[in-house]
């Protein structure tokens, strides 16, 4: 019987074979593996590293380089509150602190019970409709304190 | 007969809940036996309009927003389907003064095609451009997109044409088209309105890249918080392909061009090209020193374009109907139309597409109505964080590159987010400073140690600490870091900065706070 190390590097190896044939596929592949595992697991650099031929250092510079990698898993929820400028004028930066507030979880936290990690973001396009944020990959726009009680609602259940 | 119904399913409408409008629409048209095809478009950029839906009727598309899914049965009962009259009717979108003023030329099918509809796009004029682009040699379509006078809209205004005519000169042996669709600007979202709402402009605008540089191989890198785009994006590129517009042989001209999305990580410097290369090519996303030039050592070290999506979504209509079309708008060295974003604390917040010209306060005053809250406007930040504010005593400053950099700001991406009285500038200085410390890549000193001095000694003006000193300490800064920084983000954080010091001195000067005392 294989163990869990086991199991991981070979779902690591078979995200890295889909993209092994194309240019430049060290981004791909820790996208993938970042959604596919919702972390990067603890022997991703070293596994990934030998598949492509780089060092375990090269791989975990770029893994620690970008915001969207994780080193632990994330809430059942991820909720990204815009912080940017245009949501910053039509009142977000009260908004943020009256989620935070309502969630009691201050940025880049995970709630104890696993329900829900709040991040902060710069910006999702959606600046004339702010402001804005966005729970699991949908994006909510227009956010008053009516649209706020129903997120904190979605992510507790 | 069966009657069309459009709802967009642009992100930000679907922000503000198309989908479910869109849904409730459906139900109640099926207990109401009525046959309708519900489909779904960009969105045209009026934003507080959105959810914007629009029914086909005999006089045209007539426009009812924003709808609520709770507004949807007083629609059936107003006779929508008809164009009856209804309290959100808004009449033909087309003559509604917010799209009326406007020449869209770039978003000219936004919002109103199926995004993945290639008839669609072939019917509304497009891939014209392509068409004549492959029957002429490469150096006469760059000789065409450079008298057209296009500029760079990612927001560095070099001129488009010389790029490609450096990358056409280049030796190498593989090519490279990379479009920057990393559009982290805030009060910006023209990359993601083209890519959500008219993705096959952007896929003709690449083809012709490739056509007049020789190169065989696109990329479009963009957003993780785009995930609407990116998905959008890779279906029409999946359409065109399968319709020979890309491959192996593009519209059987026997030039190769295909191409791919790339999705980012987080990280607002891969906005920066040479950042962006090193991001797509797998590294850290650090800026590199220039030169060399991306366009002779580029993506893996080759001769690469590196072009916004506005830019690239430009050169279709400026092939289709020749460079003095387009160069014929605008104004001084800022030619053709760009697509200006009206953002933040706006009544009429959307895409506006224009030529250059408009002065600032007509953008902010008369075309977005002012502030959303009614109160005075205090200032305008044009051209992202990066970008300085603007008081309303700068509000002549005409929309022109030149203009703007005269007035010590920047036209940038075009978004212009505005902020009424309530606005702390102090605050908005120091949230420059803090996202440039969040964001920096680290490469820099100044940028990277920078920001975060410049945060703690905003800090300290606002308790009131030696403010004089410490605003003397932030200009300095500032300075160091203008010239001190390889790329834009350290290199114009100072623009918000000393824009806000400058402008709005008054809330810089702070009584000193009792427990600050050091």
């Amino acid at each position: 019987m294989r163990n869990d190390a086991g199991r991981t590097e070979e779902r690591l190896i078979d995200i890295v074979n889909g993209w092994i044939a194309r240019e430049a596929p060290l981004l791909p592949i820790l996208n993938e593996v970042q959604a596919s595992f919702g972390y990067m697991p603890e022997n991703a650099a070293a596994v990934i590293g030998r598949e492509l031929n780089l060092s375990r250092a090269e791989v975990h510079g770029v893994i620690s380089f970008y915001h969207d990698f994780r080193k632990e898993p994330a809430g059942r929820h991820v909720l990204k509150v815009c912080r940017a400028e245009a949501c910053q004028s039509v009142g977000g930066r009260e908004m943020a602190e009256h989620l935070k507030r309502l969630l009691g979880l201050d940025w880049h936290e995970t709630a104890a019970d696993g329900s829900v990690t709040l991040e902060p973001v710069y910006c999702l396009g959606l600046c004339a409709c702010a402001p804005a944020a966005m729970l699991d990959g949908e994006m909510i726009g227009r956010i008053d304190e009516q649209v706020a009680a129903e997120i904190v609602r979605e992510v507790r259940t | 007969m069966s009657i069309t119904v459009w709802v967009p399913a642009d992100s930000a409408a679907r922000s503000v809940g198309a989908d479910r409008v869109a849904q409730r629409i459906a139900e109640v048209a099926a207990a109401r036996g009525q046959a309708i095809t519900i489909r779904r478009n960009g969105s045209r950029g009026l934003f507080w309009l959105e959810p914007l839906v629009e029914v086909e009727t005999a006089e045209g598309r007539i426009g009812y927003g924003p709808v609520k899914p709770a507004d949807v049965e007083g629609l059936f009962d107003a006779g929508f389907l008809n164009g009856g009259a209804h309290g959100l009717c808004i009449g033909r979108p087309e003559a509604h003064p917010f799209l009326a003023r406007q020449t869209r030329l770039t978003f000219e099918r936004c919002g109103i095609i199926d995004p993945v509809d290639l008839d669609g796009y072939r019917a509304h004029g497009g891939l014209a451009g392509l068409e004549r682009a492959v029957a002429m040699p490469a150096a006469e379509i760059v000789k065409e997109v450079t008298e057209s006078g296009l500029r760079g809209r990612g927001g560095a205004g070099f001129p488009t044409g010389i790029k490609w005519k450096t990358v056409l000169d280049a030796e190498g042996p593989q090519k490279y088209i990379v479009c920057n669709a990393d559009e982290g600007d805030s009060g910006t979202f023209a990359d993601r309105m083209i890519m959500e709402g008219d993705p096959f402009v952007l896929i003709e605008g690449m083809a012709i890249a490739g056509l007049a540089t020789g190169a065989t191989k696109g990329y479009v890198y963009t957003r993780s918080e785009y995930p609407d785009a990116a998905r959008v994006m890779s279906r029409a590129i999946e359409v065109a392909r399968a319709a020979g517009v890309l491959g192996h042989s593009v519209l059987g001209s026997g030039h190769a061009f295909d191409m791919e999305v790339r999705i980012g990580a987080g990280a607002y410097v891969c906005g920066e090209e040479t950042s962006l290369l090193n991001s797509m090519e797998g590294k850290r996303a650090v800026v590199r020193a220039k030169p060399p030039l991306p366009a002779l050592k580029g993506f893996l070290g080759r001769p690469t374009v590196v072009n916004n999506v506005i830019s690239l979504a430009s050169v279709p209509v400026i092939m289709a109907r020749g460079a003095a079309f387009y160069r014929d708008f605008g104004m001084g060295r800022s030619r053709g139309t760009i697509p200006i974003q009206i953002a933040g604390n706006v009544r009429h917040g959307g895409l506006f597409e224009t030529a250059f010209g408009l002065t600032l306060g007509e953008i902010v005053e008369e075309i977005g109505g002012g502030t959303l809250t009614g109160r005075p406007v205090k200032a305008v930040q044009v051209g992202g964080p990066l970008g300085a504010y603007f008081p309303p005593s700068l509000f002549s400053t005409p929309f022109d590159y030149e203009a703007f950099a005269a007035k010590d700001g920047l036209v940038g991406h075009a978004g212009v987010v505005v902020f009424d009285d309530t606005a702390d500038m102090l605050e908005q200085a120091r949230f420059a400073f803090e996202f440039c410390a969040v964001e920096s890549c680290g490469k820099c000193t100044p940028c990277r140690i920078g920001a975060v001095r410049g945060a703690e000694t905003i800090d300290r003006i606002a308790r009131g600490i030696e403010p004089e000193k410490n605003r003397a300490v932030v200009a300095d800064l500032c300075q160091t870091m203008k010239f001190g920084s390889l790329c834009a983000l350290g290199g114009f954080t100072p623009y918000p900065v000393m824009s806000a010091m400058t402008h709005f001195s008054e809330d810089f000067s702070r009584p000193p706070v009792r427990e600050a005392a050091e």
